[in-house]
């Protein structure tokens, strides 16, 4: 019997496998041109993202924050949203809880400062998110094109207020004061010695419920099935009684809050401070990672935990391998991107005429 | 002489499904061939194996006499095959002539090509009587000059055989008269026409010749002039349609449905609907009758909350619809549907259900917050179970319910709506269009179900343009014609006569 269309295991585990060989088939072929050789740079990024614990750490540490804007993403990729803003939103999330923290931690217990930390950064990645959404919903004025603008203004507001009010008097560098001892999140290697002195922290289970969280609400739940049928079919949506509009402003004031609380990993886990430009592009990486995880929960967790040992592993690389710059994991990065997402589906004609094949 | 086309044992498999079981027949050199069969029937596999979309999986086609593959639909336009395809192909912002032109530029000189090509079109459009304006934009175009277009489209690239899926089903009567006169006209030039359809009239109508598929298979050929509409139908479902389904007699109870005054407007300020009264009681069907585009889709839309009308009243059970209140429709088919109105959308792919979703997911499609468990997570068991029960009740096939609904039949995609709509226990239905695109056994199955629910003591509102299914299932019938009601008629009163004069905004008097 012949088949036109992938089954599941093929489409969502062969593909993905295939597109990521091909990614590093090329980044290997490049690396041999820059003289050194691909296994031997294969082998040391393994080893130092993977396979070192300390390494692994901090792979698990990076992959955190990944989670955190791939499932921003794919939140609203769902509902059929675009979200191209989980950068800015990222970005405001960390002033929302720098400013809590500000305020606070000199006098809270870290028990009321982690949660209040991640109630402003939710609050303020949504609050970032909420504008695009009321525009998509009620002008039709396009996320991706008003997220993209709402990017380069938290850049320039982000800018205007770390330089302008954040900076200690004196100081030098664009940052705000470190944070108090008491609103560090605490670190797993306090409980797991051997997972080495790393900034991996309870950030990493609450991305993991975060994950959880997701997949039953998308599988198991009505609100997850209604933000799906909009996402698909908003003319049967409506007919099925969702209110549109208030979905699609919903679902972005909820992909932004997760945006938001990326920002308590990497400040709050990491640099205890605010500064410029901390996102770094993680909200970026979260929409290479809804796409290749395909905004599934295992997905996005597998793909967060590639980025982050990409990070890792590229950036002990151009340590050890002087002719590999450390932008090389910014290629590989762009490689996988490509095959993962724009050539998604490069494969499909051949695995399906392979698995016809073996029918036969 | 060779015949123009000639299948030879063409066989072809999506997934379990045998679209083509072994199909051997061949079309005569300049004859208008009808296809006729059931939807599902594999009767667009094969002509999409005939264009090229598809390659069989067994078995030769011959074009005059040859062997040929057909890869892609390319090398079928090279060897003269062309298709006019149910949902048009066409640029709405762009010209006649650049839509003709699309795809054959052929290089940089686009101006003088230009000119060449609409002194051909013009030479063409006299030929064959097409009527078409080479300079107008497509989207000023009727619907019937859009489908004279794609003929133009096939015509201008040469095609000799022409393939034309269902190409009345979105034609009033006369466009239909005249598209048959310009087959006709194909045909004295020596231009081979394969005509696909369900519609029995018109194979008897224009056809020389008939193929009738049966699932996959070649259910029979004949000659036109040896067949009547009787024995095709039977041909095609396999065993005789009844004329008339059973039904309780007409005892109506308490009106359920009051409509008064309604009037929508569109953003210009054209009138879509004017003064529309109504009542439907539990217990009856009332038909609205009329051409399609006369205000059915809009009405329906207003009764299950998709759209806000501009003026008016609608009461239900007695109760004024929330309609004032309301800035915007967000939502409300959600509160009409939980005080007991029912909706089998007229557009089911684009309103009924969800293509991506599978067929259980569809089956709680509109009543999603009812199927929880305590948890206010889904009740998957309970889905499951009511699901399977759907689909034997309903006889939904393949009673697969995890298969995406997208590669389900139109008939029994369509069975999934009315299932979900009817086990909702609604006290009105709302049906437009119930059997669209839906195959002769399957509208029996459909009907006898809308039936059964009005014997129930449902009050059931159906728009059709079909006046055989007003014929078979209505108590009452109401004519409109450009957004008003022109007549009213019991259905001992039937005469089709008196209802196309209504549908043509003839008023009562």
């Amino acid at each position: 019997m012949k088949t036109t269309e992938l089954p599941r295991w093929a489409s969502g585990f062969v593909l993905p496998i295939l597109n990521l060989l091909s990614a590093l088939l090329v980044a290997a072929l490049v690396i041999h041109l820059l003289g050194e050789s691909p296994v031997e740079s294969l082998q040391i990024l393994i080893n130092s993202a993977v396979i070192n614990p300390e390494g692994l750490s901090y792979t698990l540490f990076y992959a955190s924050t990944f989670i955190f804007t791939g499932l921003a993403v794919s939140v609203a990729m769902k509902a059929g949203l675009f979200n191209i803003g989980a950068e800015g939103q990222m970005y405001l999330g960390g002033l929302g809880l720098t400013l809590a923290m500000l305020s606070f931690d000199a006098t809270l217990s870290p028990w009321l400062l982690i949660p209040l930390a991640m109630v402003a950064s939710a609050v303020f990645g949504a609050g970032w998110a909420f504008l695009p959404g009321y525009l998509q919903a009620r002008r039709g004025s396009h996320v991706v094109v008003t997220t993209i603008m709402f990017n380069f203004i938290a850049a320039n507001l982000m800018n205007w207020i770390i330089v302008g009010f954040l900076i200690p008097e004196g100081d030098q560098n664009p940052a705000s004061r470190p944070f108090s001892e008491a609103a560090a999140m605490p670190r797993l290697f306090d409980w797991f010695p051997a997972l080495g002195d790393t900034p991996l922290n309870i950030s990493f289970l609450i991305a993991i419920l975060a994950l959880v969280i997701y997949g039953v609400v998308m599988s198991r739940s009505s609100w997850g099935y209604k933000l799906q049928a909009t996402g698909l079919n908003q003319h049967a949506a409506h007919y099925a009684g969702v209110r549109i509009s208030r979905m699609i402003v919903v679902a972005m004031l909820i992909s932004g809050a997760l945006a938001g609380l990326a920002a308590v990993n990497s400040i709050m886990g990491s640099t205890h401070y605010l500064s410029l430009n901390f996102p770094a592009g993680a909200g970026f990486i979260g929409i290479a990672i809804a796409l290749m995880g395909r905004q599934n929960p295992v997905g996005i967790f597998l793909s967060s935990v590639l980025f982050g040992a990409l990070i890792q592993g590229g950036f002990d690389l151009s340590l050890e391998k002087p002719n590999i710059p450390q932008e090389t994991f910014i290629f590989i990065q762009g490689l996988i991107i490509l095959f993962c997402g724009a050539m998604e589906n490069m494969y499909a004609p051949a695995v399906l005429k392979l698995i016809n094949a073996r029918k036969r | 002489m060779q015949p123009a086309v000639e299948f030879r044992n063409i066989s072809k498999a999506f997934g379990a499904v045998q679209a083509n079981a072994d199909v051997s027949f061949s079309i005569a050199k300049g004859s208008i061939h009808g296809v006729i069969g059931e939807n599902g029937a594999g009767k667009s596999t094969l002509m999409s194996i005939l264009y090229g979309y598809y390659n069989a999986d067994s078995g030769q086609l011959l074009i005059d006499g040859e062997e040929r593959q057909i890869r892609t639909s390319q090398e079928a336009i090279a060897m003269g095959i062309g298709m006019v395809h149910q949902h048009f192909m066409l640029v709405e912002n762009m010209t006649v002539l650049d839509n003709v032109m699309l795809g054959t530029e052929g290089g940089f000189k686009l101006a003088a090509k230009r000119k060449d090509t609409e002194a051909k079109l013009r030479e063409i459009c006299a030929r064959y009587r097409l009527d078409v304006d080479p300079l107008a934009t497509i989207h000023d175009l009727s619907v019937g000059a859009q489908q004279r277009v794609e003929i133009l489209k096939q015509i201008y690239r040469s095609a000799e055989i022409l393939i034309l899926d269902e190409p009345t089903a979105v034609l009033t009567a006369q466009e239909t008269a005249s598209l048959f006169e310009i087959l006709r006209l194909f045909k004295e030039q020596g231009k081979t026409i394969i005509l696909i359809t369900h519609k029995l009239g018109e194979i008897m109508e224009i056809t020389d010749q008939v193929t009738v598929m049966r699932a996959g298979r070649v259910a029979g050929a004949v000659a036109t002039r040896d067949t009547s509409k009787e024995q095709l139908a039977n041909m095609m479902v396999g065993r005789p349609i009844e004329g008339n389904l059973p039904r309780k007699p007409f005892n109506p109870g308490a009106p359920v449905l009051k409509v008064s005054g309604l009037q929508l407007q569109d953003k210009h300020g054209v009138k879509l609907l004017s003064d529309i009264d109504l009542t439907v009681r539990a217990g009856e069907i009332v038909a609205i009758a009329g051409v399609s585009g006369n205000g059915q889709s809009e009405l329906m839309e207003i009764l299950s909350g998709m759209r806000l009308p501009s003026s008016g009243k609608v009461e239900f059970l007695g109760t004024e619809l929330p309609f004032a209140r309301r800035a915007n429709a967000d939502g409300l088919p959600a509160e009409f549907r939980a005080l007991g109105i029912g909706h089998v959308p007229e557009d089911r792919l684009r309103d009924g259900v969800i293509k991506d979703f599978t067929v259980m997911q569809n089956t709680v499609f509109g009543y999603q917050d009812r199927v929880k468990n305590k948890a206010g997570l889904f009740d998957f068991k309970a889905i499951a179970d009511r699901c399977a029960h759907l689909l034997e009740a309903f006889d939904v096939r393949p009673k697969n319910p995890d298969l995406r609904i997208g590669l389900l039949s139109g008939g029994n995609q369509q069975k999934v709506v009315i299932a979900r709509e009817v086990s909702a226990a609604p006290k009105l239905m709302l049906v437009g269009q119930p059997t669209r695109g839906v195959d002769i056994g399957t509208i029996e199955s459909i009907h006898t179900q809308l039936l059964r629910l009005r014997d129930e003591g449902v009050a059931i509102l159906l728009v059709s343009t079909e006046l055989e299914e007003v014929r078979a299932l209505a108590d009452r019938i109401v004519v409109v014609s450009s957004g008003r009601v022109t007549g009213e008629l019991n259905i001992d009163e039937f005469d089709t006569t008196r209802i196309g004069l209504l549908m043509g905004g003839m008023h009562k008097h």
